[in-house]
């Protein structure tokens, strides 16, 4: 199936049962497929006048009991925020799909991965972190996307599926789950009318009702940060070099793992499924064969290797091969790396 | 006479209207309308951050705050995921037609079964007293100190006229200064529930309302100056959805 069909029916799959969208290229099959699929399974479909009326209809459907989502990309994700910051204050579950493109500004519809700093660092006003989680296959789409709403509902807060116009356009095979249903009465907190209640549900912000915020915030985080940490390591024991690499670009990064060992080239790779909480730990036994690490991105100024530096506390020089516009080359990536090795490259980014 | 407060809103606990405030009548007349019609106990109010956002502290209903000028969108997702229970959207008139127009327009034009009520005092109330889309020309606002223009504030935005070519259940416009008034506001918000039982679609019913603070003015010239100014710029009635019991 193509990536983006593949993640729509998994939407469908895992109970979810409002969507609100508004087109946007590279991710408009989602919104289409959800269209004639929602209906079916007696789930409401809204086309939005925008993102900020979307985000906010997502706001209201998850606070009334559904599992509810909404899906865009670069600049209808910057156009989330509003909502998005809110779900956040008001601790309210719901799950947001980027399906990232090139370019600030308006953009550009063909790939990228630029938004890795806006879904980890942005997300509105106040202290907004973001549950994300980052496919590298159309397989690996439909698996987060099952686990999207589950950890969406286990912390109250939001969580988003950041994927990519590359993998949203793949085709491959594909294993779909088994569909999934939710009672929209199982929380006590959602409004559903106060029936027989003497006291009525509020969803505003919850710190108007809560005596310490602050530890029940950074808490949180906290308890995102030791339980949900995701990541794959391949080849890392013995690397002279490691990339770090997501999505897409971690698909042509296992590639160039395989090209490199063969010339003789040792290159691990650590790929991050979660990219909020930064899989920190994945770090923590870097060998001393190790001189670097390099981060391979579509961006242009290597967004993320702020967060690699972050986790090796500083202790290793790292690199970016950033291609912006461009889907990296496994043998250009192996090349840039090995003249790293040897010395040749001295600017930290590309 | 004794005038009872509806079973589910306190006034004494955390209502920090001001004095003469319109935001107090029209919470009660929609208290009002929810306990005659018996929806309390199944209805979900969505209201907007600014001065009628209060309500959510000193009313037992099930209630969303939504952010500022989006409580149009939020009720819809409410009301998608609950067609079977009544959803109402509370706003100022700065949320339904300045930031929030576009969401206003378009659950008009989806006619969204919906009741939505529009506060409109004719100012940014909860902000300090800017101009809003309904500052009448040459009313002197915090951010129109020579009095609103159209150089300086555009034209003064009239809600019926701008829906009037919809195909929506129901527009009205009431005013909250007097009794005879409020009385007749009150079945406008009635009707509109009724409307959203009888799966009619979208209502609209604007209150045009007093803000004694901003407009620099005792609640008894307030009450004169809808009367005699106001609804003269924005005439009460039923424009959409007349027939029903006539009001
Ligand atoms: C995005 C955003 N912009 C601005 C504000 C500040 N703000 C709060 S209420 C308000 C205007 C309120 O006017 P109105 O909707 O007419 O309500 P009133 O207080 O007059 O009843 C503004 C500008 C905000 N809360 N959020
Ligand atoms: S500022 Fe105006 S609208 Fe707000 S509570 Fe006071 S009188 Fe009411
Ligand atoms: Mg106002």
């Amino acid at each position: 199936m193509k990536g983006n069909e593949a993640l729509a029916e998994a939407v469908i799959r895992s109970g979810c049962r409002f969507y609100g969208g508004y087109p946007i290229t590279p991710q408009n099959e989602i919104l289409e497929y959800i269209s004639w699929r929602m209906p079916e399974v007696g789930g409401a479909f809204v086309q939005a006048e925008s993102e900020l009326a979307a985000i906010n209809m997502v706001l209201g459907a998850a606070s009334a009991g559904a599992r509810a989502l909404t899906s865009s990309s670069g600049p209808g994700y910057s156009l989330f925020q509003e909502g998005i910051s809110y779900l956040v204050a008001g601790d309210i579950p719901a799950v947001i799909i980027d399906v990232a493109r090139f370019g600030s500004g308006i953009g550009e519809i063909s790939q990228g991965q630029c938004d890795y700093k806006l879904v980890t660092r942005g997300n509105g006003h106040g202290d907004s972190h973001l549950l994300v989680l980052a496919p590298c296959s159309v397989q690996e789409s439909v698996d987060l996307m099952m686990q999207a709403f589950p950890l969406a509902e286990k912390y109250r807060h939001p969580v988003i599926l950041l994927s990519d116009a590359a993998i949203g356009q793949m085709v491959e095979p594909v294993n779909l789950p088994e569909p999934q249903t939710v009672d929209i009465n199982r929380d006590a907190w959602t409004v559903k009318g106060c029936k027989g209640q003497d006291e009525s549900k509020k969803i505003t912000n919850v710190f108007y009702y809560m005596d310490d915020y602050n530890s029940y915030l950074r808490d949180k985080y906290q308890k995102m940060q030791e339980e949900e940490q995701r990541w794959e390591s391949i080849m890392t024991e013995d690397a002279q070099l490691i990339l770090v690499a997501y999505g897409i670009s971690a698909r042509v990064c296992k590639e160039a793992v395989r090209m490199a060992r063969e010339k003789g080239v040792r290159l691990g790779l650590i790929r991050p499924i979660s990219i909020f909480p930064y899989p920190g730990k994945a770090f923590k036994n870097i060998p001393d064969s190790c001189k670097a690490l390099m981060t391979v991105e579509m961006s242009i100024t290597g967004q993320m290797a702020e967060d690699v530096r972050l986790a090796v506390n500083c202790r290793y020089p790292v690199y970016t091969y950033g291609t912006g516009i461009k889907v990296p080359g496994s043998s250009d990536v192996v090349r840039y790396a090995s003249d790293i090795i040897e010395g040749k490259i001295d600017k930290e980014v590309f | 006479m004794v005038i009872k407060a509806p079973d589910r809103i306190t006034y004494t606990d955390g209502h920090s209207f001001c004095p003469g405030c319109g935001h107090g009548t029209a919470i009660r007349l929609i208290g009002e309308v929810l306990q005659e019609l018996k929806l309390e106990e199944d209805s979900i109010i969505v209201l907007d951050v600014a001065c009628g956002g209060m309500p959510i502290d000193v009313w037992r209903y099930d209630t969303i705050e939504a952010a500022h000028g989006r409580p149009v969108p939020t009720a819809v997702g409410v009301k998608m995921v609950r067609p079977d229970q009544p959803v109402l959207a509370y706003l100022g008139d700065g949320a339904a037609y300045s930031i929030g127009l576009a969401e206003t327009i378009h659950s008009a034009r989806r006619n969204d079964n919906i009741v939505v009520i529009v506060l409109n005092n004719c100012v940014f109330g909860m902000t300090g007293g800017q101009m809003s889309p309904t500052t009448l020309q040459g009313q002197v606002t915090t951010s129109s100190p020579n009095g609103k223009n159209m150089e300086s504030g555009g034209a003064t935005l009239d809600v019926v006229k701008l829906l009037s070519s919809m195909d929506i259940a129901y527009l009205a416009r009431g005013a909250i200064c007097d009794a005879a008034n409020i009385r007749k506001a009150k079945k406008y918000i009635k009707k509109a529930m009724e409307k959203q039982l009888n799966q009619e679609g979208f209502s609209l019913v604007e209150l045009l309302s007093p803000c004694p603070t901003n407009w620099k003015m005792t609640p008894s010239r307030c009450a004169d100056h809808i009367k005699e100014h106001v609804t003269s710029i924005f005439p009460v009635g039923e424009f959409i959805g007349k027939e029903g019991e006539q009001v």
